[in-house]
């Protein structure tokens, strides 16, 4: 039966799809990555969420769609880079508390300005699950202006960051300037997020912000085999759920979001082996020794 | 390195103070502090609970301001050279989620403030040989390659004070490194801290509650209580003389038989004072 229909490839508007899925996978592989190193997943999917009033709004008011979602995430990252980090396991922040307030009204506003906009669900639709089918190749290109200069960023930014997200103290003793790391990377994350919620919507964002990222911490504990193969596996599980969607009554966002997670079961299961299997391996001579 | 004292004359000192002070929020924490701590020598900062020892190891990292006096580190303002101290902050251990590997965690300490993607070439490879040079040194090569927050709290301190030690500091900084592990690994990291001190010449200060399995390494004892602070040699401050004039109350140093001091009467000492209770 599949055989008969012709093949994805050949409509302008699955190639499209394809292109825009593989540089919003790429991107928020990366930036994922260390959105979970640091904790910080419930910013992330506040960042996510908060696009969704900020469209609604922009549009209601008659402005760019994609303004509002700009706004919006980037106002939201400031305020989160104000408030103090958790230093320590011990040391509490109310970090938590004040994004979900932020969360919270930013939802119910979303949803006064969807109703305000007399009842167009579909709408909603779209800027909850997102579109990937009518993607122009003009959006493709401002993924690629918005994308490209994050990846550069977060490249030039990535050691310190890596340093400050691992041991902020050290690393400020060390002269990176933690401040300003944490902030330039929320800024990133929330351009992002922007710019990847115009397609994907903005809960499948979060999905590729934090699955594929939380599958290869479990499998590789090395930061750069780990970013890699948080990007390879974000456009695999994209271009997989595209695909799905092509041949399936059912919405891509679905097919994307479920493989992300099979994914990251798989990889839970294998870390989970592997770490029995180092548990179990015996304490090296030299230790010993030494006390003695 | 073997530095020979009094025949050669040494650069200026690791640190110096003259009368140094620090409030927080108004309350001054400590004040009319001085010390002078020279290369290559072992000292510690003792101190009961909220004396403020923490507080003088980050203003000798430059990350704690003054209210007055002055503190030099390695002949310059503290903090000015941040690139020749090392710092291993008071902790507890990294969290078991954390999946970083050890290695990449020692590596932050010589490439961790450097913008830019790490590029292969021949500066990578010097700096991998580095790593895994650091590693060795502190005998972490057995698992240097484990996610770092499945390691035991004694592993864990190797690796981070590999790290402190990446860039060649001539002063490392220790917070309550033996704070946590249990007796053979407080033995263990005592003697690897006394052996980089003597033979790579770099200057340890270090805090700790418990002077103990130190006692044996050390020079120089700075003692901080009732505002201010001693220093001198070990025999110098920890005897019952010196310590009672500093916490201005009768305290005695008892020596156990296998050397070991104890301080007691010391005013914040709770197992000594507030849980003694008299039906």
């Amino acid at each position: 039966m599949i055989g008969g229909i012709p093949g994805p490839l050949t409509y302008p508007f699955m190639v499209n799809a394809l292109r825009a899925g593989t540089i919003v996978a790429v991107v928020a592989g990366a930036l994922g990555w260390f959105m979970v190193l640091r904790r910080q997943t419930f910013a992330g999917h506040t960042l996510s969420l908060v696009g969704f009033p900020g469209a609604a709004g922009a549009t209601l008011v008659g402005l760019s769609a994609s303004l509002g979602y700009f706004t919006f995430c980037i106002l939201a990252a400031a305020i989160f880079a104000a408030i103090p980090r958790r230093r320590s396991a011990r040391a509490f922040s109310e970090e938590s508390a004040v994004i979900g307030s932020v969360q919270s009204l930013m939802l119910a506003s979303g949803f006064l300005f969807v109703s305000l906009y007399a009842g167009n669900l579909t709408g909603l639709n779209a800027l909850l699950f997102g579109s990937f089918l009518g993607i122009s190749n003009a959006q493709v290109l401002v993924l690629l202006a918005v994308g490209v200069p994050a990846l550069i960023a977060l490249a030039a930014l990535c050691r310190p960051l890596l340093f400050e997200s691992l041991d902020p103290e050290v690393a400020a003793a060390a002269g990176v300037r933690v401040r300003v790391v944490s902030v330039l990377f929320l800024i990133l994350l929330g351009a992002a997020v922007a710019e990847a919620s115009q397609i994907t919507g903005s809960l499948l964002v979060f999905a590729l912000l934090v699955l594929p990222p939380a599958a290869a911490q479990s499998l590789t504990p090395g930061p750069v085999a780990g970013v890699l193969l948080s990007m390879v596996v974000g456009v695999a599980v994209t271009w997989g759920g595209l695909v799905l969607a092509y041949y399936l009554p059912y919405p891509a966002g679905t097919f994307i979001t479920s493989l992300s997670f099979g994914v990251y079961l798989v990889a839970r299961a294998v870390r989970a082996s592997r770490d029995r299997r180092t548990a179990r391996r015996p304490v090296p001579a030299a230790r010993v020794v030494e006390v003695a | 390195m073997h530095p020979t004292p009094g025949s050669v004359a040494l650069p200026s000192p690791a640190a110096v103070a003259h009368g140094i002070a620090v409030s927080i929020g108004g309350r001054t924490i400590w004040s009319g502090v001085d010390f002078r701590i020279e290369r290559a020598t072992f000292s510690v900062i003792l101190g009961p609970n909220g004396a403020g020892k923490s507080t003088l190891l980050k203003a000798m990292l430059g990350l704690q301001p003054l209210s007055s006096g002055t503190l030099d580190v390695l002949g310059e303002p503290a903090g000015e050279r941040r690139d020749r101290v090392g710092y291993v902050p008071q902790r507890g251990t990294f969290d078991r989620s954390v999946r970083i590997r050890g290695l990449d965690v020692v590596r932050l300490g010589l490439d961790g403030t450097r913008w830019g993607i790490p590029v292969p070439g021949r500066r990578a490879r010097a700096e991998r040989e580095r790593v895994d040079a650091l590693i060795r040194m502190v005998e972490a090569d057995a698992y240097a390659d484990r996610p770092i927050g499945q390691l035991s709290g004694g592993e864990q301190q190797r690796l981070i004070i590999a790290q402190a030690l990446a860039r060649d500091p001539e002063v490392l900084l220790l917070d309550e490194p033996l704070d946590g592990l249990d007796l053979s690994s407080q033995a263990a990291v005592s003697s690897l801290i006394q052996r980089i001190c003597r033979e790579r010449g770099v200057a340890v200060v270090m805090v700790a509650h418990d002077v103990n399995p130190i006692l044996p390494y050390l020079d120089e004892v700075i003692y901080l209580a009732g505002g201010t602070a001693v220093c001198g040699s070990p025999e110098e401050v920890i005897n019952g003389k010196t310590l009672s004039a500093l916490f201005g109350t009768d305290v005695e140093v008892l020596r156990a038989r296998d050397g070991r001091l104890v301080v007691v009467g010391q005013p914040e000492a709770p197992a000594i004072h507030t849980d003694r209770h008299h039906p």
